[in-house]
């Protein structure tokens, strides 16, 4: 992909980072962790992949998007913002009694959500009802999903790979936020779900592993490898950071569900602002 | 003696009659021949999509298949679908009452030979205590048809629970309708109401009989629809009748009974009794014999409602 793409999608990923800063820090609560960390896959969706149309959000053969890891609604709504399906500014309601957007996705609230979520392993499951339903009706739209690695902890979630599977779905295509904590700790202490490559293999998945899932190009080449892959689903393994983005925030899983206060806030949202900057003088250079 | 149909019967040849509407989706967790969806995999095969033993997993496919626009029919025994895969039910269907119809077959006791494992008494309860669901619970086959038409034509989640067991077809197809919420008086009374769903139904009406012979005049109302409940007709059996049995194959606690006595309660006090399964377990046996044993007998609602009746002031 060219320079120039790919730095509009980058800042595009900075501007997201920064609006879930800022709905986490107004709603005073939220789960800015998770969010921060998947927002390159978020951009590369919603600004580089999918069918979609803000002004249309219902079309019926758009590419379809589930957030199986529902709590990570702040950055899913930063990108439907981003993309023109609300105004930015609709941001600071987040999760306030007066606003639309829910604490975790509504589909019948808030425009562009595909499905709610928000209890961990169904979504997953929802978006193989999708990929099915295209099958059964020859229809050419992609299901995409996005799940947490603490989820895979749920048992849900392995069944819905095995019907993905046993039902060749190659128009759903999934990512598992690698980022390698979870509320109470790292995974690996918590509950391990262990070599989950070998265990998305075992499912008779198509996998990808990106060393870095934060890097962008990296990202956006998966859709293409997805796609030539014929008669099975493509999980893709993202290895983030979690809170990528804010010094402070990467890689403690004490801001998996907390938000900052205004002095934590203000730091970074400098710091995100320092990285746009860094980001529009190379696009202008 | 009438001809005896089980429900989840006349529900999948239901959903092999109205599966012409190319909108409709059947999915089943490797239950098809108990569950009788395999009447519509029979004739739709393109359109019937088993899901394996992984019922959370159907009912949130389930969801994601309605997103789409589509009618999903799904389908398993009543203790998985509205007990192990509860929360999905909630979360995944009901919460975005997103189009879904829960065709839960092998409710109650009379599931017979198989136990309290799989002898789902708290299903009513589960389920409609969920916003945006409905819940249907037909009393013979010719209902059932009419039931799993009405739920086509809604949109929306629905919980429809079905029986495994033969039970005597009380109405006519020809002249039947469905009122999606209404109930049905069956026989004018003014002493007592027999207030029955599902199986329980004409077993209310057998009751009904044997008042008569005492003396006694019962009305008999069938509920379907458990919810919404359909208050009015209840609140004039109060008033017309001045007594209430409830009649149901469910537990006591939080099924029809306690639909029933949510609108009495609040909206006109009057004695009600109760017949169900008294919170406890089913077990193995003839479901002939368990249904004796457990109380849920014609006698036993006759009995209730001599009670009613003394309690009256």
């Amino acid at each position: 992909m060219d320079k120039k793409t790919l730095l509009k999608l980058q800042i595009t990923a900075t501007k997201i980072r920064k609006n879930i800063v800022e709905q986490v820090f107004s709603a005073n609560s939220g789960h800015p962790g998770g969010s921060l960390s998947s927002a390159e896959v978020f951009t590369a969706l919603y600004f580089n992949e999918m069918n979609i149309d803000p002004t249309n959000p219902k079309k019926s053969d758009r590419d379809r998007f589930v957030l199986s890891k529902g709590h990570c609604a702040p950055g899913l709504y930063a990108a439907l913002a981003e993309r023109g399906y609300f105004p930015v500014s609709d941001l600071k309601g987040f999760r306030d009694i007066n606003s639309y957007l829910q604490g975790h996705p509504s589909m019948k609230d808030v425009p562009g959500v595909d499905m709610s979520t928000g209890s961990l392993g169904q979504g997953i499951s929802a978006a193989v009802g999708m990929a099915i339903s295209g099958k059964l009706y020859n229809e050419d739209y992609r299901v995409y999903s996005l799940l947490g690695d603490g989820e895979l902890e749920e048992g849900q979630v392995w069944e819905a790979m095995m019907s993905a599977a046993h039902y060749k779905l190659d128009n759903l295509m999934a990512f598992v936020d690698n980022n390698g904590l979870q509320i109470d700790g790292k995974i690996s202490d918590v509950m391990n779900p262990d070599n989950i490559e070998s265990k998305f293999k075992a499912f008779n998945w198509n996998v990808i592993v990106l060393e870095d899932g934060n890097d962008m190009a990296a990202v956006i080449e998966t859709f293409e490898q997805a796609k030539a892959c014929k008669g099975k689903p493509t999980m893709v393994i993202l290895h983030t950071i979690k809170g990528k983005g804010v010094s402070y925030m990467e890689d403690d899983y004490g801001w998996h569900g907390k938000a900052p206060n205004q002095e934590e806030r203000d730091l970074a949202i400098k710091e995100l602002d320092e990285k746009l900057v860094e980001l529009e003088g190379a696009q202008h250079g | 003696m009438a001809k005896k149909i089980a429900t989840r019967q006349a529900y999948g040849d239901a959903l092999a009659e109205f599966g012409i509407d190319k909108n409709i989706v059947v999915l089943d967790a490797d239950l098809s021949k108990s569950t009788k969806t395999d009447n519509f995999k029979q004739v739709y095969p393109e359109r019937f999509v088993n899901m394996g033993i992984a019922e959370a997993n159907m009912m949130s496919v389930a969801a994601g298949i309605a997103t789409t626009g589509k009618t999903v029919f799904a389908s398993t025994f009543a203790i998985f679908a509205a007990g192990r895969a509860c929360e999905q039910v909630r979360n995944s269907i009901c919460y975005p009452k997103l189009n879904v119809k829960i065709g839960a077959t092998h409710a109650g006791i009379s599931v017979g030979e198989d136990g309290a494992s799989h002898q789902m008494i708290e299903d009513i309860a589960n389920m409609k205590t969920i916003p945006n669901m409905t819940v249907i619970s037909p009393a013979d086959a010719v209902e059932t048809r009419a039931a799993v038409k009405a739920a086509i034509d809604y949109n929306g989640p629905v919980y429809l629970r079905l029986g495994r067991l033969g039970v005597p077809v009380i109405f006519d197809k020809d002249t039947y309708t469905f009122e999606w919420g209404k109930g049905v008086m069956l026989s004018d009374g003014t002493d007592v109401t027999l207030i029955a769903t599902g199986l329980m139904v004409h077993l209310a009406m057998e009751a009904a009989e044997l008042l008569k012979e005492e003396g006694i005049s019962a009305r008999v109302i069938n509920i379907h629809t458990i919810k919404p409940i359909d208050k009015d007709i209840i609140i004039k059996a109060c008033k017309d009748t001045g007594a209430i049995v409830t009649a149901e194959e469910h537990n006591v606690v939080n099924g029809l009974g306690s639909s029933v006595t949510d609108v009495t309660s609040q909206y006109y006090p009057i004695p009600v009794k109760m017949v169900g399964v008294e919170d406890k377990f089913g077990k193995s046996g003839k479901p002939e014999l368990l249904l004796e044993e457990y109380g849920l007998t014609a006698i036993n609602i006759a009995d209730k409602a001599k009670q009613a009746i003394a309690m009256k002031k």
